[in-house]
């Protein structure tokens, strides 16, 4: 069996045993730095407008209906089930189909569709990142069939960065099949170095900041 | 010197218009490097890569360990892990499992193991579409290319070759635009995407502790593969793997910035297994095949195994002046620059190309830039004397070996040595004292011819330093 | 520790942080290297000139020949192993060595272990003797302290970094800080710097048009600058770039550093 074979191979050039134990890896090596909320919300405003995105910001969760609507305009719109996009009002804006819950369904709808509105778990400030985790609330082909992907997001989900992330989920695995961290748009630079945006994902992405 | 690879050296150094192309983009890649790890920028870059080092001899000294563990965690999780000893290995399962499930569209996400292995030519020749999503690589398969570099794939390709390659294979309208390309191939690989059964991706990282594989790119291609078809199969080197989720904070860090200047890509993927109960998307199938292919031959030698350490971010490739000079394809197999020139030796054996390891002024850039700290030209110099180990089993290159041997004798006689400098001197007379063209037949040995093909030599002094000091 | 240097040239000493660790009372032995031993022995009576204007005492012990290094890049340990011990023996009662390369510096101070791996008598010999090994910028700005050493050179000169000096020996702004102390000499940048020569021992011969096309381009940037000079820490990379210029027709200078120093 290939299995045993190359697991022999290995404990061979090693000259480890079968069954011996390792030693605790190196420790690891996390560093939360101290920032307030402001520089935080600052620092993703910058970090995400670096990248041709945009930061709308949003005082209250019912003062980000409005700023979805304003973008989804006439264009079509699929949003996921997340609970918070209901409190801010937006999975029963006009346009919006929201609370599927059958992929096959999903698909044809994010195919079609112009706009993908998703919650997020978390934000990483000094990356512009968007950490968004798969569940019954949070399908993920949202963020990623459509070519534009607008977030809605509280301030409290704001993180300094991956360190604080893995403080916090130090094992993602755990609570999902799919985490994923989105920085930006899609973006290819394979063709003599000149930068396109929307090659596969989404090419533009809209960040609401609420609270 | 007339090898493969010296030709292919040759044509490439005579091809000004790719000198340009490999020049230029590789110099912007290495100065946007440098623009995010400087250290107003990232001040604990040195302590991250030295981390980084750590965190990776440690699993490569323990690797039985962690390829358990993660396989553990992975079908805790409803996945399955294959073992594959090598390419074959690796195609018999996906074409048995195509078969079982009547698939016949794959699309995939880049991924240089299955480069390794030439998957895609396997598994075309058993009837299935396997289509490559990643734009650069999409258009090299179009043109039954290999890939030139590890993250820029398409860098030696001007629009116009595109634009050719594009029309000739899809029958598109001629297209120069760069955007209009790309808008092309993503309207085509769109309709793959949906429509594809299987999707099979690399992994840049194995989580042992999770039993997820990371995915790192900035297209979406790679998410898309593994999220709409319902099967995911991954492909990866059992080198990949790293203890734990948390130690992505070190790898991310050093990643994307090492390879393109981002902060990060612009998307990471961390996915363990198939989709979960309540879970609306996502493949119901999700397998992790880990390919051996020569990497235990790899592990013995303990100033080699560093070599494992790799993370392909192509740093080294962007830094090194020899690459800069002959390109991704004057290497010999997909593997490319300096990594390249250390892992085709040790996994093919050095006569499969013997002059490689010698194709480096050891000038050390690659190590600088390195995010793991592999020591790159010390890998060099012991694969070096590696080859004249086989060499002298051979019984061949027998006068290099007696030169060094006379080298060795002079230099342990100073009395000899410094007669041998009086003789040569003498024999290369400069007669108006300037920098010589020509010398005479006794001296006008290979090395000296060779020289002399790309530059002059020194007019040899009327007395060494040793004369002249003790003359003082 | 402050030393009694005679004040040949008042008023124009600088003293790096580090501050100088040598004694007057104590000599310095030069390893002039094969190459400049046998090619450009005028680089190895700069270095002397520039040493004793500081006031110091050379000696140069004859048996010296090489360090090993074209053994040891080219694949041949053992060929490298015997010729390091020559070395050893002929620098192991000297207080202090000075090498006009940067090459031959980080051969000795970082690979002549690596060669002794298995002996811990020469290992042990090893490390008592690298710490007394100096290349000779290093030497002049960290243990003699001094960047300016009345050098006299109306031009305009650049710097080429050798990969083993910058890399290797971390040397990139003691050799700058000591030509800027050059009366009359302009020196500028080079775009890109750090790159490398093409020289890299048997590489030049073994792969010489790619060599020659990585030196090509070094003279490129060289000749960006308008410098008529350009200057290195490493004879072997003169002999590169030198010999490029000169069959390139181009009338720009290859110097080594101890020469532009030791010039009045």
């Amino acid at each position: 069996m290939s299995r045993n074979a190359i697991l022999d191979a290995v404990r061979a050039a090693l000259g480890r045993s079968e069954k011996e134990p390792a030693p605790d890896p190196p420790p690891v090596r996390l560093r939360i730095p101290d920032v307030s909320l402001e520089s935080r919300i600052a620092s993703m405003t910058t970090s995400v407008e670096a990248l041709a995105g945009r930061v709308l910001r949003a005082p209250t969760p019912k003062h980000a209906g409005p700023l979805v609507r304003e973008r989804i305009a006439n264009q079509n719109a699929v949003a996921s089930n997340s609970p918070y996009l209901d409190e801010c009002g937006i999975r029963g804006l006009p346009n919006v189909h929201s609370g599927i819950t059958k992929p096959d369904e999903l698909q044809k709808l994010c195919a079609a569709a112009d706009v993908g509105i998703t919650g997020v778990d978390y934000a990483l400030a000094d990356t512009g990142t968007l950490v968004v985790l798969s569940s019954p609330y949070e399908a993920r082909m949202i963020s990623l069939l459509p070519p534009a992907h607008l977030a809605v997001m509280a301030c409290s989900r704001l993180l300094t960065g991956l360190d604080e992330l893995f403080t916090l989920l130090p094992d993602p695995a755990v609570a999902s099949s799919s985490m994923v961290f989105i920085t930006g748009p899609s973006r290819t630079a394979d063709i003599e170095q000149i930068l396109v945006r929307g090659v596969h994902g989404p090419g533009e992405i809209v960040v609401i900041l609420v609270g | 010197m007339a090898g493969a690879f010296e030709q292919k050296i040759h044509e490439t150094l005579a091809d000004t218009r790719l000198q340009q192309a490999v020049y230029t983009a590789t110099g912007r890649l290495k100065d946007s490097r440098l623009a995010v790890i400087a250290p107003h920028v990232l001040p604990d870059y040195q302590e991250l890569r030295a981390h980084a080092h750590l965190l990776k001899r440690h699993t490569v000294d323990h690797l039985d360990h962690y390829l358990e563990k993660f396989q553990r965690n992975v079908e805790s999780r409803g996945g399955q892990v294959v073992f594959c000893n090598d390419g074959a290995e690796v195609a018999d399962f996906v074409l048995a499992l195509a078969k079982k499930r009547g698939a016949r569209l794959i699309v995939k996400s880049k991924s240089m193991t299955t480069e390794e292995v030439d998957l895609n030519e396997h598994l075309e020749h058993h009837g299935l579409e396997s289509v490559e999503t990643d734009l650069g690589e999409y258009i090299l398969q179009l043109a039954h290319e290999r890939p030139y570099h590890i993250v820029a794939p398409a860098l030696h390709k001007t629009r116009y070759d595109v634009a050719e390659i594009l029309t000739r294979r899809l029958n598109a309208p001629h297209e120069t635009k760069i955007e209009k390309q790309t808008a092309i191939a993503r309207a085509v690989l769109r309709q793959k995407f949906l429509a594809a059964d299987i999707g099979i991706s690399g992994a840049n990282f194995l989580v042992a502790d999770s039993g997820a594989v990371v995915l790192v790119e900035n297209e979406g291609n790679a998410r898309l593969a593994t999220t709409l078809p319902k099967i995911h199969i991954v492909v990866a080197g059992i080198e990949k793997v790293i203890p734990r989720a948390q130690d992505l904070a070190v790898f991310l860090k050093l990643l994307a910035r090492s390879a393109t200047g981002q902060l990060l890509s612009v998307y990471t993927s961390f996915l363990s297994g198939p989709r979960r109960a309540g879970e609306i998307d996502g493949p119901d199938e999700f397998y992790v095949l880990l390919l051996d292919n020569g990497r235990t031959k790899l592990l013995p030698d303990s100033a080699k195994r560093q070599s494992l350490y790799c993370i392909r971010c192509g740093a080294c490739l962007n830094a090194c002046p020899v690459y800069r000079k002959i390109g991704g394809h004057s290497f010999p197999w997909v593997y490319s620059g300096p990594i390249g020139a250390i892992l085709t030796p040790q996994f093919m054996g050095v006569s499969r190309e013997p002059s490689l390891p010698f194709a480096s002024s050891l000038c050390g850039a690659c190590a600088e830039v390195c995010p793991v700290k592999i020591d790159i030209p010390s890998v060099l110099v012991a694969l070096r004397a590696d080859v004249h180990q086989n060499e002298a089993r051979q019984k061949r290159n027998r006068v290099e070996k007696l030169a060094f041997r006379l080298f060795r004798w002079l230099m342990q006689h100073p009395r000899a040595y410094e007669w041998a400098g009086r003789l040569a001197a003498s024999l290369a007379n400069s007669a108006d004292g300037g920098w010589m063209r020509r010398v005479p037949v006794p001296l006008n040995v290979g090395p000296v011819r060779a020289w002399l093909s790309q530059r002059d030599l020194p007019p040899p002094p009327s007395r060494s330093f040793r004369q002249l000091w003790r003359q003082r | 520790m402050r030393r009694a240097f005679p004040r040949i040239w008042p008023n124009v000493w600088v003293r790096d942080d580090e501050g100088g660790r040598l004694d007057m009372s104590q000599r310095v032995s030069l390893f002039v290297t094969c190459m400049v031993d046998q090619l450009f022995p005028k680089i190895g009576l700069a270095m002397v000139e520039v040493l004793e204007r500081l006031g110091f005492r050379i000696d140069f012990p004859e048996a010296q020949t090489c360090c090993g290094q074209p053994a040891f890049n080219s694949g041949y340990p053992e060929e490298a192993r015997a010729v390091a011990r020559h070395f050893l023996d002929v620098f192991e009662a000297s207080e202090a060595i000075v090498v006009p390369s940067g090459s031959c510096t980080a051969m000795i101070i970082h690979h002549f272990a690596e060669l002794f791996e298995k002996d811990p008598t020469a290992r042990g010999r090893v490390e008592q003797l690298c710490e007394r090994v100096w290349e000779f910028s290093q030497f002049l700005t960290v243990v003699a302290g001094a960047e300016d050493v009345g050098a006299h050179l109306e031009d305009v000169a650049t710097f080429h970094d050798g990969c083993h000096a910058l890399r290797e020996l971390g040397i990139q702004s003691a050799a700058r800080r000591l030509l800027r102390h050059v009366r009359g000499l302009e020196l500028r940048e080079m775009e890109p710097a750090g790159e490398c020569c093409g020289f890299g021992g048997t590489f030049s011969v073994k792969f010489a048009e790619l060599s020659g096309a990585m030196a090509r381009t070094k003279i490129e940037a060289i000749v960006r600058t308008g410098a008529n000079i350009v200057v290195s820490l490493d004879p072997s990379c003169l002999m590169q770039i030198q010999g490029v210029l000169s069959r390139a027709g181009l009338k720009i200078r290859g110097l080594h550093l101890a020469e532009v120093l030791a010039s009045r």
